[in-house]
């Protein structure tokens, strides 16, 4: 991006960066794999193990693990930055996020919702429902 | 896509953004970002199958519950499986920089391989949960399962494929800036179905057999 307002020899070397940032190194796909396995082993661990009594909370920390491992994903392996196309696929990506988590948010939240009013009713509660 | 930059070339007066074009080394006029937005759409689809299966996860209509099916050290492969043939992709795109073609398609193959081993571990586990009674016409639970995962284990089934025509490509043509804009595209594609298995491995499989 920045290549742009370069000149000269100088220029080469902002190209050299930005390829290097554009696909990454050696090192970079070496410490997000590393960061992954590690990421992947402990909510396998804390399931197959049964290290957490507490279903719940054991479910919040797995989805909190899922989540840093998507963020190292999208750092390491698919090099997202705030700058690459000029900040677009940044924004592509935060607008996803926020459609995703209206989907997700909107569908849980309405369905529960449903389910809590819709269920099958034991007979004593049809008796009393008001036709 | 290619075309443009060359005939702006000759205007003589738009030399500058052919300049700064060529800084970003294989943008392409913007296939990147087309890709990526195909990407981002991609990605509203498993957040809807997502949805569904967090609002039908719960409706075994009487059936197998995910603790009774799921057989989690098989999962724990399939993830290794996937995370290895994220980096084995990973080394094929570090040698298409050094333009070493026989490189770039050895890895190719390694990560085809990673792929197509998951693949198979997934349709076996499809194949016993039929055999067993629990396929996806068994309970609202199962056919969101099918759906989700079935749809993420297609689009890695296309993955490969796309892998292959590359493969062939590469070998035939070479690693120029069309082949590489291609290897890009995969790249992300593939990385992307990794980042999805996260979704699938943590929401589906592990909090799905929480007692």
């Amino acid at each position: 991006m920045s290549a742009g307002n370069a000149a000269g020899n100088v220029h080469v070397e902002v190209l050299h960066d930005h390829d290097e940032a554009a696909h990454g190194t050696l090192k970079s796909y070496t410490i997000g794999f590393v960061l992954s396995v590690i990421l992947t082993a402990i909510p396998f661990w804390l399931v197959m193990g049964h290290v957490i009594v507490d279903s719940q909370l054991n479910a919040i920390v797995i989805m909190a693990f899922g989540a840093v491992q998507i963020v190292v994903h999208m750092h390491y392996f698919l090099h997202m930055n705030t700058k690459s196309e000029g900040g677009w696929t940044f924004l592509a990506l935060v607008f996803t996020v926020v459609m995703v988590a209206i989907t997700l948010a909107g569908s849980i939240w309405v369905m529960y919702h449903m389910n809590g009013n819709m269920m099958p009713m034991k007979p004593a509660d049809m008796s009393t429902m008001k036709m | 896509m290619t075309r443009s930059p060359e005939a702006l070339a000759d205007d003589g007066v738009l030399k500058f953004y052919v300049a700064g074009d060529d800084g970003h080394g294989h943008a392409e006029g913007g296939t990147m970002i087309g890709f990526w937005i195909y990407l981002m759409s991609d990605c509203l689809i498993f957040a809807s199958l997502f949805a569904c299966y967090a609002v039908y996860g719960h409706a075994y209509a009487a059936g197998p519950s995910p603790a009774d099916l799921f057989e989690l050290p098989t999962v724990a492969l399939n993830t290794a499986l996937l995370l290895f043939s994220s980096i084995t992709y990973g080394f094929a795109m570090l040698a298409m920089e050094k333009n070493n073609r026989a490189v770039t398609i050895f890895w190719m193959l390694v990560t085809a391989a990673f792929g197509m081993g998951f693949v198979y571990l997934e349709l076996n586990e499809f194949a016993h949960l039929i055999h067993e009674g629990a396929g996806p016409q068994r309970s609202a639970f199962l056919s969101s399962f099918f759906t989700l995962v079935g749809t993420h284990g297609l689009h890695v089934s296309v993955g490969i494929l796309w892998m292959f025509v590359l493969m062939i490509q590469v070998a035939w043509k070479g690693l120029g800036p069309e082949n590489k804009r291609r290897l890009m595209c995969l790249s992300m594609f593939w990385h992307f179905l990794d980042v999805v298995w996260i979704g699938v491995f943590s929401f589906v499989y592990l909090v799905s057999v929480l007692p």
